[in-house]
């Protein structure tokens, strides 16, 4: 029994540290984002792999989603007054929920990972305390661009997803179901509001912020070779997932839930 | 002889949790002097090492450079510091994602915010002060031998012209041969500069032609300091036992812990 509670304490206190070491490293992080020196060039690249390279994902992604919530939407419980109740389940839940969810877990799968994996290599093989001797700070070299880069062009990829999902939906509503497309795309622009699509665009760059830091943290605290870096990789998109879908319902309460 | 030691360190204490990895190491080395330290794996060299270029932070005790304590300077003022510093990694730790030369040339671009030209002037010219060819600075570091990596670390840590610059293990998983090569050229790129050097190896044939002066570290303390030349007719039986390689001694390595 007492073996039991020591086990508790011990996991507790563990989560606990793990929380404060991970506020420290975002706290220097951001701290360092506002001072200089700056590598331009380093976040260039950062953003061109985060934001170009994964267009492909997020674009199939968002397509075959927009789609099928047409199609759902059409079947399931619109089959009355259907165009502009389609139209709307659509671009609602593109831009609200799913543009920004499904484009924050993919890339968390493809962008943390990659960031975990490449500072835990860093780590393990003494690159990073070579940059210190080589008088170059290791979070405005790896961390910062990460985090710029990340909390950006989400949501660029973002808004890019939404606009090729609500295509999705208008091809299946005009050429399965039958729609008129004028009506269908008049249906879309009237229901939209702004703060729909701007919602999902603030949703983006938390989560966006918060991949590229589960990345570094910890690509940057692994430790013990070959396979920390797998457990921090795994760990990397395991906890930006979970981060992103907790954070997901934090936002939507602030803004809608009044 | 200056009075003021290039290297200062007094009753510098390291722990990891429970574990004491540095238990009160004393020492002075002055400029131009060079210093190798010996001891078996996991004895803490490497902990020492980083202890002085501030990438580990020491628990108690204090570290001097030229006088100055950097025990716990703040982050903007170790910048400084560092710029006196050279370091050779254990594994090289070349940054993969650049070319050779870019390696080289790092300290330099980032460090000391020279032109990309010249500093890529600068690190051909230090490749070939530790004879590889200016080719070679096109390459990744990934396509070289690990010789070729020790070099290319050499040359990075001697790039920006240090006063001080450390060794680890420099010729730890090398052939006899290339192990040879890098010990000349530490000598003639970095002893015969009269840059003050600190050395951590466990081959002893490194140590002597390196080393003006070796100390042994063991249970977290220097258990003797003294002449390269006498390392070999020390009175001290762990020293001794070192040295000559035998298994059967007063030190025990410790199987487990
Ligand atoms: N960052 C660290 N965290 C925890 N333990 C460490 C760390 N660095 C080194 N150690 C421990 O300190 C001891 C000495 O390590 P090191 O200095 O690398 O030995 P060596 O003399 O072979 O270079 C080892 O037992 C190692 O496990
Ligand atoms: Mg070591």
């Amino acid at each position: 029994m007492l073996n039991f509670l020591t086990l508790i304490g011990r996991v507790v206190l563990g989560f606990v540290g793990h929380i404060g070491r991970l506020v420290i490293f975002a706290g220097t992080a951001l701290s360092h984002c506002v001072r200089p020196p700056f590598y331009p060039r380093l976040i260039a690249s950062q953003m061109v792999d985060i934001g170009y390279y994964s267009l492909p994902v997020v674009g199939l992604t968002a397509i075959f989603s927009g789609m099928v919530l047409a199609l759902q939407s059409y079947t399931g419980f619109a089959r009355f007054s259907a165009e502009s109740a389609v139209a709307n389940v659509v671009v609602l839940s593109m831009t609200r929920e799913l543009g920004p969810v499904l484009a924050g877990l993919m890339v968390a799968g493809r962008i943390g990972a990659s960031m975990a994996a490449e500072i835990g290599t860093m780590r393990v093989t003494e690159q990073i305390d070579a940059l210190t001797t080589l008088s170059t700070n290791p979070f405005k070299y790896l961390v910062v661009p990460r985090l710029i880069a990340g909390l950006t062009m989400l949501p660029l990829l973002v808004l890019v997803a939404d606009i090729i999902g609500v295509f999705g939906g208008f091809l299946v509503g005009v050429y399965k179901i039958g729609f008129n497309p004028g009506n269908y795309i008049n249906s879309t622009v009237d229901f939209l509001e702004p703060l729909d699509v701007i919602s999902g665009l603030v949703k983006a760059a938390v989560f966006g912020f918060l991949i590229a830091l589960m990345g570094c943290y910890n690509g940057y605290y692994s430790k013990g070779g070959a396979q920390g870096v797998g457990a921090a990789t795994t760990n990397a998109v395991v906890s930006a997932s979970i981060l992103i879908l907790t954070f997901n319902y934090i936002i939507t309460e602030l803004f809608f839930a009044t | 002889m200056s009075a003021v030691p290039k290297i200062r360190l007094r009753d510098v204490h390291k722990a990891f949790g429970e574990k004491r990895v540095l238990n009160g190491v004393t020492l002075d080395i002055p400029a131009g002097q060079s210093v190798v330290v010996i001891g078996g794996s996991g004895t803490g060299k490497s902990v020492l090492i980083k202890s002085i270029l501030g990438i580990l932070l020491a628990d108690s005790g204090a570290i001097e450079i030229d006088g100055q304590n950097v025990t716990d300077i703040p982050a903007a003022q170790r910048g400084a510091v560092n710029k006196k510093f050279g370091m050779l990694f254990q594994g090289a730790a070349l940054f993969d994602s650049l070319p050779v030369w870019e390696n080289v040339a790092f300290g330099l671009i980032q460090g000391e915010h020279m032109d990309r030209t010249e500093a890529r002037e600068r690190a051909i010219k230090t490749l070939g002060r530790v004879g590889l060819a200016p080719e070679v600075g096109e390459l990744s570091p990934a396509e070289l031998s690990g010789g070729m990596q020790k070099r290319v670390g050499l040359a990075r840590a001697i790039a920006g012209d240090p006063e001080i610059v450390f060794f680890d293990e420099p010729t730890t998983g090398l052939d006899p041969i290339m192990a040879d090569v890098i010990n000349d050229l530490i000598v003639a790129c970095v002893k015969d500069k009269g840059i003050t050097t600190v050395s951590i190896t466990h081959d002893m044939q490194s140590a002597r032609k390196i080393g003006d002066r070796i100390a042994m570290l063991y249970e977290g303390k220097l258990i003797w300091i003294g002449d390269a030349k006498d390392v070999d007719k020390a009175a001290n039986p762990y020293v001794d036992q070192f040295v000559h390689g035998r298994a059967e001694g007063p030190i025990k390595m410790q199987v487990r812990k």
